[in-house]
């Protein structure tokens, strides 16, 4: 399945000549009792809009964390805009913008006076002015910190990671933890940047989100990359743009064998009496599904389709659902 | 390019120290333990410990030729009364001494001579009576009075509850504001900015020091307003000594904030590093009173350090030249923990 995904990257994946914005290559990282990031090579090209997508504990942050110069890699190399956190770091902490996961600003200063305390760190950078109204804050200009809700402290930490304009922006879960508007709200803001062709790299647990967000995605798990492409392709990779999902009278059971010769149907695969098929040609397949069960003398108890998500990706690839964790 | 550059490095320095004193002045507590707290200890203790105009003495007399030997003098008050009712007020303390006239013309003093204000009023009261009976002293003498400041149990701690205030407030507020920072993942966040990070902790300190500046005249002109606590050494030394205390106060307060990851585990450290120095340091009373054995520890200690040189400053008038031992340790404290504490700061 691996290599299936390298090789879906090497085809469709940005060709320019130029630096990659971020490179890394053999990145290792170990604790005393686990390794976080066990091998990653991975190359972002400017301008693009870049997710690390994986359950809590797939070594995201760290890999990150690593990106961003909080944590020492263990070893491999770790290249930002054709510069190193070794020789560069002072010019590299200038370029770049990040919010970290739960980062807590002192609640008694105000809005503009954190915003404006950040700027202050940065050589050039866009006004406090603008950085507020960007991140959509003016109402609450005057407004302590303490006294903000969960999106206006995102939005906070956003003007905070974008005051400096950087070249390549860190976002960590930007949206964990918000309700759906502030989420819709923050993922606004992130189409906004995009726009104006920024080089975003984000993690999130949410699969919607990097479908939403992210022009190429990485799928973490263990600390490895297990996939590597575009929303789309990596969606087509399990085998199909939708999912079938059934389940049969009694539970009983089901040889899928002539199921998997169907045309269209890529994979299958049964969780908790629930079966779950591929596919790509919904009209087709459905009628043969049909006929194949009934002429195993079989009957449905359920039955739904849905269009694949990076959920199915993910479920495909590794057994387990995101929320198993 | 580099003039752009240090007018940045200013710039996020004075942003960070402004934040830093901002948030001070909204914490309402924060401001009572650091400006008001120090005058209601010295207004508290000034008053328990205040010097009372010398007290004159009542003495009980039986004749009137007594009463006017004892009325010349000013310290003495004579009170006419019969031995029976003498004795009783001499009983209750509202006498301290009965002189009874004899029918033989000698005088009979009767007092407690385990009392000293006892024995005091029976020399006054017998040298009033032998001069009024035409005794002349020897030998001539002058006298020269002197009301002295300085030597007052305020004066005294004055200068104790200044170190003690130059401490806590040190200590407190760069370990809570630091680990709590540090909890809150801030810390992180300003290292992942393209901050300085020695600006972040100086931040700490200059406005350490500007707050300093408002805490030490306002509890310093305190004291010399309400109880005339004197300055006898230069008011530049004071200066300094106090900017030298915060700072070594500061760096030990860094030292202690340098690992924590909780407040709890910082105000534990807190009270280790303070405790020892609240009752060993001399705030209240001499330090020397502690045994030999203990002495070269409890001299080692900051505020000890602080207190002998704001009191031989204040009290004393010496010149730093002249304490340069206690300069030295607090200098120590200074330099050192500083050191350490950059070594061993866990900024996230």
């Amino acid at each position: 399945m691996r290599e299936k995904s390298l090789e879906v990257n090497r085809k469709s994946g940005p060709q320019s000549t130029a630096e990659p914005a971020l490179l890394l290559r053999n990145l290792r990282k170990a604790y005393a009792d686990v390794v976080a990031v066990d091998g990653i090579d991975l190359e972002v090209a400017k301008g693009e809009c870049f997710g690390l997508l994986g359950p809590n504990g797939a070594g995201k942050t760290t890999t990150i964390e690593i990106c961003e110069g909080l944590t020492e890699p263990g070893s491999g190399t770790v290249e930002l805009l054709g510069r190193n956190w070794r020789s560069h770091a002072a010019e590299l902490r200038q370029r770049i913008g990040l919010q970290l996961q739960e980062t807590q600003f002192p609640e008694k200063a105000t809005v503009e006076e954190t915003i404006r305390l950040f700027r202050s760190f940065f050589v050039r950078g866009i006004t406090v002015d603008e950085s507020i109204r960007t991140s959509q804050l003016e109402e609450k200009r005057k407004s302590r910190v303490g006294g903000l809700s969960g999106g206006q402290k995102q939005r906070l930490a956003m003007a905070c990671a974008l005051v400096g304009d950087p070249e390549l922006l860190f976002l960590d879960e930007p949206t964990t933890g918000l309700d759906p508007q502030a989420r819709r709200h923050l993922w606004d803001l992130v189409d906004e940047l995009k726009k104006a062709g920024r080089t975003i790299i984000l993690t999130t647990h949410y699969m919607d989100e990097a479908e939403r967000l992210c022009d190429r995605v990485a799928i973490m798990d263990h600390g490895k990359i297990i996939a590597l492409g575009t929303p789309a392709q990596l969606i087509a990779s399990v085998g199909g743009e939708h999912v079938v999902e059934f389940a049969l009278h009694g539970g009983a059971a089901l040889e899928t064998e002539p199921l998997l010769t169907l045309e269209g149907i890529g994979s299958h695969r049964v969780d908790a009496g629930l079966h779950q098929l591929s596919v790509s040609e919904l009209h087709l397949a459905v009628p043969a599904i049909f006929a194949a069960i009934a002429a195993q003398g079989l009957t449905l108890s359920e039955f739904r389709t849905h269009s694949a998500s990076l959920e199915d990706v993910f479920v495909g690839l590794t057994g387990r659902n995101l929320r198993d964790e | 390019m580099s003039n752009s550059e240090t007018s940045f490095a200013i710039s996020s320095l004075f942003q960070l120290t402004a934040l830093r004193f901002r948030l001070f002045l909204r914490e309402p507590e924060a401001i009572f333990w650091t400006f008001v707290f120090p005058i209601i200890l010295a207004v508290g203790l000034g008053l328990a410990f205040r010097n009372r105009p010398a007290d004159v003495l009542q003495i009980g007399v039986t004749s009137p030729q007594l009463y006017r030997a004892i009325a010349a003098d000013q310290g003495l008050k004579p009170v006419t009364t019969d031995q029976a009712n003498g004795a009783k007020a001499l009983d209750n303390g509202s006498i301290l001494l009965l002189a009874i006239q004899e029918p033989n013309g000698a005088v009979t003093y009767r007092y407690d001579d385990t009392n000293p204000d006892a024995r005091s009023a029976r020399l006054l009261a017998d040298r009033a009576i032998q001069n009024a009976a035409g005794q002349q002293a020897p030998v001539h003498v002058e006298k020269q009075l002197v009301h002295e400041k300085g030597s007052r149990y305020i004066d005294f701690v004055v200068p104790g509850l200044l170190g003690m205030n130059l401490m806590g407030p040190a200590i407190w507020g760069l370990g809570f504001a630091i680990v709590e920072a540090r909890q809150k993942k801030l810390l992180k966040r300003m290292v992942a900015s393209p901050m300085p990070k020695w600006q972040y902790l100086a931040s700490f300190i200059l406005s350490r020091l500007v707050m300093l500046a408002i805490e030490v005249v306002v509890f310093l002109g305190f004291a010399a307003v309400a109880f005339g606590v004197p300055f006898r050494g230069s008011l530049w030394q004071l200066g300094l000594l106090c900017i030298l205390a915060s700072l070594s106060f500061s760096a030990l307060g860094l030292l202690t904030a340098s690992r924590a990851k909780t407040m709890e585990a910082a105000n534990g450290w807190m009270n280790l590093v303070m405790l020892p120095m609240w009752i060993l340091s001399g705030v209240f009373f001499s330090s020397s009173r502690f045994p030999a054995v203990i002495q070269p520890f409890v001299q080692a200690l900051p505020l000890t350090a602080a207190i002998n040189l704001l009191r031989g400053n204040m009290l004393q008038g010496l010149s730093l030249g002249q304490m340069w031992a206690p300069a030295a340790i607090l200098l120590a404290w200074l330099v050192v923990p500083f050191a350490v504490a950059l070594r061993i700061f866990r900024w996230r």
